[in-house]
């Protein structure tokens, strides 16, 4: 079997994590805004801090992005998805980390507590505002549905890539034996 | 790349896979838009209670969605310490929180006129200097009406007044009450209460059942009640005017201070938590948690309590929701009706600067 080149192992598992966790927080969020159950206060007891954990995870993946070079694409792969591939993934980066940021600054502007787990808060990190308010909490939404329609895209380039293609993109980020470094 | 899809396509199993490739997000899709309720325009959600708040009251840009009609008031709490042995919440301590608060007359309609039959509500955000604050909204009436939202959405909508007579359907009404025994039994308990003459004399239920958590993270149910230290004293013969009840609390409050005792009832094993329709006994322990002390009136224009929500889920560490399910459809539906109101321009509410300023003459 050829060797096919991967991304690191820390890039791998972030990036597994992460999938796990936006793909539950977007569920979750359009689940929790679409309830009056009794379910509702736990779902947004665990939206908080869960958005908060792919923040910060988000920043060290993105740190981490910069500490190697990416595989390169197949030259199968046509320049205009070549370039949509990349634009993709400059987006989805700047969801991951725009998406919890407007989430915080909402509560903040709303004088919502940003509460956390076992009774900690973080501080506001926007000035008390209720129009600014009301303008985040539509982005919120808006943000998500973008987040989830790129999401989606990458699912099916992925399979495609790994399915049907059967290029070198879909084993880069899975964990195979012997794909260490 | 066309070349190799085409290519996959003349092997073996290759249509299969390129079906997987649309088929899998596809399906994530399916599950996205059913998890956010698109396909089920049945299902209850903060949206409905908006149309049923609307049905009744009309419609009222800027103000809040139910106690529409309302006035702002702040002051502090003294934690009195006695609460400590139930619930770590550090404004139980000795300690002194800020407090802003609301009255407000239950309803959707921000210039309704005042009555004494009417439900009057108090809202408070207690905010402890650690920062863990407490918001809630508490009614004077003894028990609440129904025991879930989807009977509240009910009950609310046959209340609605019918085009034509604009009033209620008396028969619709009737029809919820013969299946809801335990509403009917609540207007009864409400119907019967003792009226006071006004917002300061009056006393304020949490309804809902809570759990107070201690240091050591033992949990007991409460409910909890506002006493009035101002003499009770019935509503005066003859009262009436569109806003006197609020005009009397400026009065009041423009004289000096108004005090609250902040009274909760320990509940017992076997008490109902779940069902807010439902009292506890009489005779359950009560512990004086501390005292509101109220000093100002302003009106919601410009006032602090216009722009925040009294979501009754923003709890201090120490105070949990219990399996009551009312207040996580109520945090739910105030979050929605915040974010329309905060997106529109609002007109003067019923009590002004001006009143406010005059001491309610």
């Amino acid at each position: 079997m050829r060797s096919v080149e991967s991304f690191p192992i820390s890039a791998r598992v972030l990036h597994w994590l992460m999938a796990t966790m936006i793909l539950a927080m977007l569920f979750i969020g359009v689940f929790m805004a679409a309830t009056v159950g009794p379910v509702y206060h736990t779902l947004v007891d665990l939206h908080r801090p869960l958005g908060i954990a792919i923040l910060l995870l988000a920043l060290v993946r993105l740190a981490n992005r910069f500490l190697f070079r990416a595989p390169p694409l197949p030259d199968t792969l046509p320049p205009a998805l070549k370039f949509a591939a990349r634009a993709s993934h400059v987006v989805l980066y700047a969801l991951m980390i725009a998406q919890p940021l407007v989430g915080w600054g909402m509560l903040s502007a709303g004088a919502y507590p940003v509460t956390m787990w076992g009774g900690a808060s973080l501080p506001p990190i926007l000035p008390y505002d209720t129009a600014l308010f009301a303008t985040l909490r539509h982005l919120h939404s808006w943000l998500a549905f973008s987040l989830f329609a790129v999401v989606l895209a990458h699912l099916g380039a992925a399979l495609l890539h790994g399915l049907v293609l059967r290029d070198d993109v879909f084993p880069s980020m899975t964990f195979r034996r012997g794909n260490g470094e | 790349m066309l070349a190799l899809i085409r290519k996959s396509l003349t092997e073996k199993g290759g249509a299969l896979r390129l079906a997987v490739v649309v088929a899998a997000p596809a399906a994530v899709a399916a599950a996205f838009v059913a998890t956010a309720g698109w396909l089920s325009p049945d299902r209850l959600t903060p949206v409905t209670f908006m149309r049923d708040f609307h049905a009744v009251d009309g419609s009222h840009p800027g103000f809040r969605r139910n106690h529409a009609k309302g006035v702002c008031v702040s002051g502090w709490f003294d934690g009195s310490g006695a609460a400590t042995p139930l619930s770590r919440a550090a404004l139980f301590g000795k300690e002194r929180s800020q407090v802003v608060g609301r009255f407000a007359l239950a309803g959707g309609a921000p210039n309704q006129p005042d009555a004494p039959g009417k439900v009057r509500s108090m809202a408070l955000r207690l905010m402890p200097t650690n920062g863990a604050e407490w918001r809630m909204g508490i009614n004077d009436i003894p028990v609440f009406l129904v025991r879930n939202a989807a009977d509240f959405s009910d009950f609310t909508l046959a209340t609605a007044p019918v085009p034509g007579t604009g009033q209620p359907d008396p028969a619709r009404i009737g029809a919820f009450l013969d299946k809801h025994p335990e509403t009917k039994n609540a207007l009864g308990l409400l119907k019967a209460r003792a009226l006071t003459s006004g917002f300061a004399n009056d006393t304020y239920n949490s309804l809902d059942a809570f759990l107070f958590v201690n240091a050591e993270g033992g949990a007991t149910p409460v409910r909890w009640t506002m006493v009035p230290e101002q003499t009770v004293e019935p509503p005066a013969a003859g009262e009436g005017g569109q806003d006197y009840l609020f005009d009397d609390l400026l009065k009041a409050l423009a004289q000096g201070q108004l005090r609250w005792r902040l009274m909760v009832t320990v509940g017992e094993p076997g008490d109902p938590t779940a069902d807010p329709t439902a009292a506890w006994p009489e005779q359950r322990r009560k512990v004086d948690a501390g005292t509101l002390t109220l000093t100002k009136a302003e009106s919601e224009d410009g006032g602090p309590c216009t722009g925040i929500t009294f979501d009754p889920l923003i709890l201090p560490e120490g105070v949990a929701p219990s399996d009551d399910p009312i207040p996580a459809a109520r945090s739910a539906v105030y979050s929605r009706s915040f974010t329309l109101r905060s997106d529109e321009t609002k007109p003067p509410s019923e009590i002004t600067p001006a009143a406010v300023r005059s001491g309610g003459q």
